[in-house]
């Protein structure tokens, strides 16, 4: 059986949790398919990234270690990986969903014209029969995403095609250890023999990363705000729930896009996948590209004026009122009993 | 220095405003009901080829899309706010394509089109939200990809700087031309339409557009050519007829779900005092909070 790879993403010298998170769902629909699980690993100054990737399963470890893979470019981790997946035929191959994999995987799959899913919400194992053409196949990739403004949910398969690639927000797989003490082996990838002139066109100048400051993943309460919420001022008094509550301020793609919030609080299929303790819903309608990235929360509480929104479904409190009413009562309240 | 720039623009049903007459009673989305738009980040990707054609005299800025007739509206948009000249590549057999068979199709048209230094695009469009076409047409046309850009930071005819957004951070990447780069909402908003581009280009039409009009309409189009939009159709361009819409598609759907949230019955309350005083020492009590 062909296997399955991951193809992994180097974060300051350490495997990227997403890789990870992928390579626990790797292993599983690896076991499922009584296959291989293999990662691939390119970059610069990797000695030893194999033991960050044996205790998630990894039965094989490309690495294509070269000075002229870091930092990251489209065009040679293309050339290397288009070489290898030609030789190792994998039959599933998952990246995550950040601009590494979002830049990648599509290079990768036209070059291979194999079939890509972005921003998988879940991944299975399952059959299926066209009937047109009277054919049936065993074992293929669902790759289940919304659609369509968060409207639909699209299951999507690669029938014939191969590598069935797909990629996966941060966040929305989870990420386990399998064995501390799984073994497996190295391939080293002979990067020199590979790479072209043409490959090297593209130079990364100057980069500078700023460690985020949001740290809306971590947090255990969360309060989200919608377009509901109306302003960026109204945000404030979501900020001040947050620090009362001792937690993070999150806001949907519609509070993004409006302006009322910045890019890295974004919650949902496009934003960040969060599971906190509590989450606490302004003015958020509930449509499932947000609830896609927050339904896994122990706790909902939903504020919308609207009885019939459909936040309300999956929330376990549901306060029909004005967040502009409700959210200064919510830290009255609180202080009130918490002194 | 003038560049030949391409934009690729696409026409969407605007899902961000998914209103209640957009459900069919069935509970499955109404296409017909959404109004159809400029995708929004294309929009700032045409903004970033105008802002060349600002700084670079003799630029051209041509715009490219694929869909229905009707998404001719996208190429007139772009005039209207400064485009040269728009291209609507429009065939049933396009239909069904996936973002590989939709790339191909559009990689066939620029290579038929005048030679051009750089393509621009937006990150991604709101109906699919994949980010695989921009991607994709460089790869079928062998050139450089730079995605995620923010901003167009310097040109000349041989290549460009750009700055592109990462998730924590910004890099500088230099990229020869010609070149794909695909431009994020984070970039700049474009500018309004302008008042006597939308005089000029007010009657800007397809062929197949003109041919539908009634009967006391004059094409003026011999004089002033400007007011053709070029229309293709697949004889048009040079393609592999296997590699367009669904047989061209590695991936298909196999199911779509409309959304139906499950049912979990919610404590519904009201912003009375009593309520949230009880709710919150509710939650304090369990520890959830405090």
């Amino acid at each position: 059986m062909n296997s399955v790879f991951v193809i992994c993403e180097i974060d300051e010298g350490k495997v990227a949790d997403v890789s990870l998170e992928l390579m626990t769902k790797g292993r599983s629909l690896a076991n499922q398919l009584n296959c291989k699980l293999e990662a691939l690993v390119l970059g610069h100054k990797l000695k030893g990234i194999e033991k960050e990737l044996y205790p998630y399963g990894a039965d094989v470890v490309h690495i294509g270690d070269d000075e002229r893979l870091d930092p990251y470019t489209t065009l040679p981790f293309t050339s290397i990986i288009v070489n290898l997946f030609e030789k190792e035929k994998p039959q599933i191959a998952l990246l995550g969903a950040s601009t590494f994999g979002r830049d990648l995987g599509p290079r990768v799959s036209s070059a291979l014209v194999s079939g890509l899913t972005a921003d998988c919400t879940s991944l299975e194992i399952g059959p299926h029969e066209d009937k047109k053409a009277g054919k049936t196949y065993e074992n293929l990739l669902y790759q289940i995403r919304p659609a369509f403004g968060g409207n639909i949910v699209a299951t999507i398969i690669n029938p014939d095609c191969r590598p069935q690639m797909a990629t996966v927000r941060e966040g929305v797989m989870k990420k386990e250890i399998v064995d501390a003490n799984y073994k497996g082996k190295v391939n080293t990838i002979d990067v020199d023999k590979i790479l072209k002139p043409e490959d090297l066109v593209v130079k990364v100048i100057e980069r500078h990363m700023e460690k985020s400051k949001v740290n809306i993943k971590n947090s255990s309460i969360i309060v989200a705000g919608g377009y509901g919420v109306g302003s960026k001022e109204n945000f404030a008094q979501l900020q001040e729930l947050a620090e009362v509550l001792g937690g993070e301020v999150g806001a949907s793609r519609a509070a993004v896009d409006a302006g009322f919030a910045e890019h890295d609080r974004q919650i949902g299929q496009t934003g960040i996948t969060v599971r906190p303790k509590l989450y606490i819903a302004c003015g958020i309608s509930g449509q499932i590209q947000h609830t896609a990235g927050m339904e896994e929360s122990s706790m909902i509480i939903a504020i919308n004026n609207d009885p019939n929104a459909p936040i309300n479904k999956i929330a376990d409190y549901a306060i029909t009122g004005d967040v502009g009413e409700v959210v200064p009562k919510l830290i009255k309240f609180y202080k009130q009993n918490t002194k | 220095m003038g560049l030949k720039i391409v934009v690729l623009a696409k026409q969407v049903p605007d899902t961000r405003n998914v209103g209640k007459d957009a459900m069919k009673a069935d509970g499955t989305v109404n296409r017909a009901a959404l109004p159809a738009i400029f995708n929004p980040e294309d929009l700032n990707a045409l903004e970033q080829a105008l802002r060349l054609k600002d700084n670079y005299p003799g630029t051209e800025v041509t715009i490219l899309t694929m869909g229905p007739g009707r998404a001719a509206d996208v190429i007139r948009e772009g005039l209207y706010r400064g485009a040269d000249n728009g291209y609507l590549l429009t065939d049933r057999a396009f239909a069904g394509s996936d973002t590989l068979a939709t790339s191909y199709a559009i990689s066939c048209a620029i290579k038929k089109m005048e030679k051009c230094d750089l393509i621009i695009a937006g990150r991604q469009a709101i109906d699919g939200d994949t980010a695989q076409v921009g991607p994709q047409v460089a790869e079928k046309l062998g050139l450089p990809q730079v995605t995620y850009a923010e901003e167009v930071l310097s040109a000349d005819k041989k290549k460009i700087v750009i700055k592109r957004r990462l998730e924590r951070g910004v890099e500088t990447v230099e990229m020869p031309l010609p070149g794909v780069i695909t431009v994020n909402a984070s970039a700049p908003d474009c500018r309004p339409r302008n008042t006597k581009l939308l005089m000029k280009f007010k009657h800007a039409k397809t062929i197949t557009e003109r041919q539908s009009e009634s009967e006391d309409y004059i094409d003026l189009t011999a004089d002033r050519p400007y007011l053709n939009i070029e229309e293709w159709s697949v004889n048009d361009i040079e393609t592999d007829i296997n590699w367009l819409g669904l047989s061209g598609s590695p991936t298909k759907v196999k199911k779509i779900e409309n959304v139906v949230f499950q049912a979990k019955e919610a404590k519904r309350m009201t912003p009375a005092d009593e309520e949230i005083d009880e709710l919150m020492k509710e939650l304090i009590a369990n520890h959830t909070i405090g």
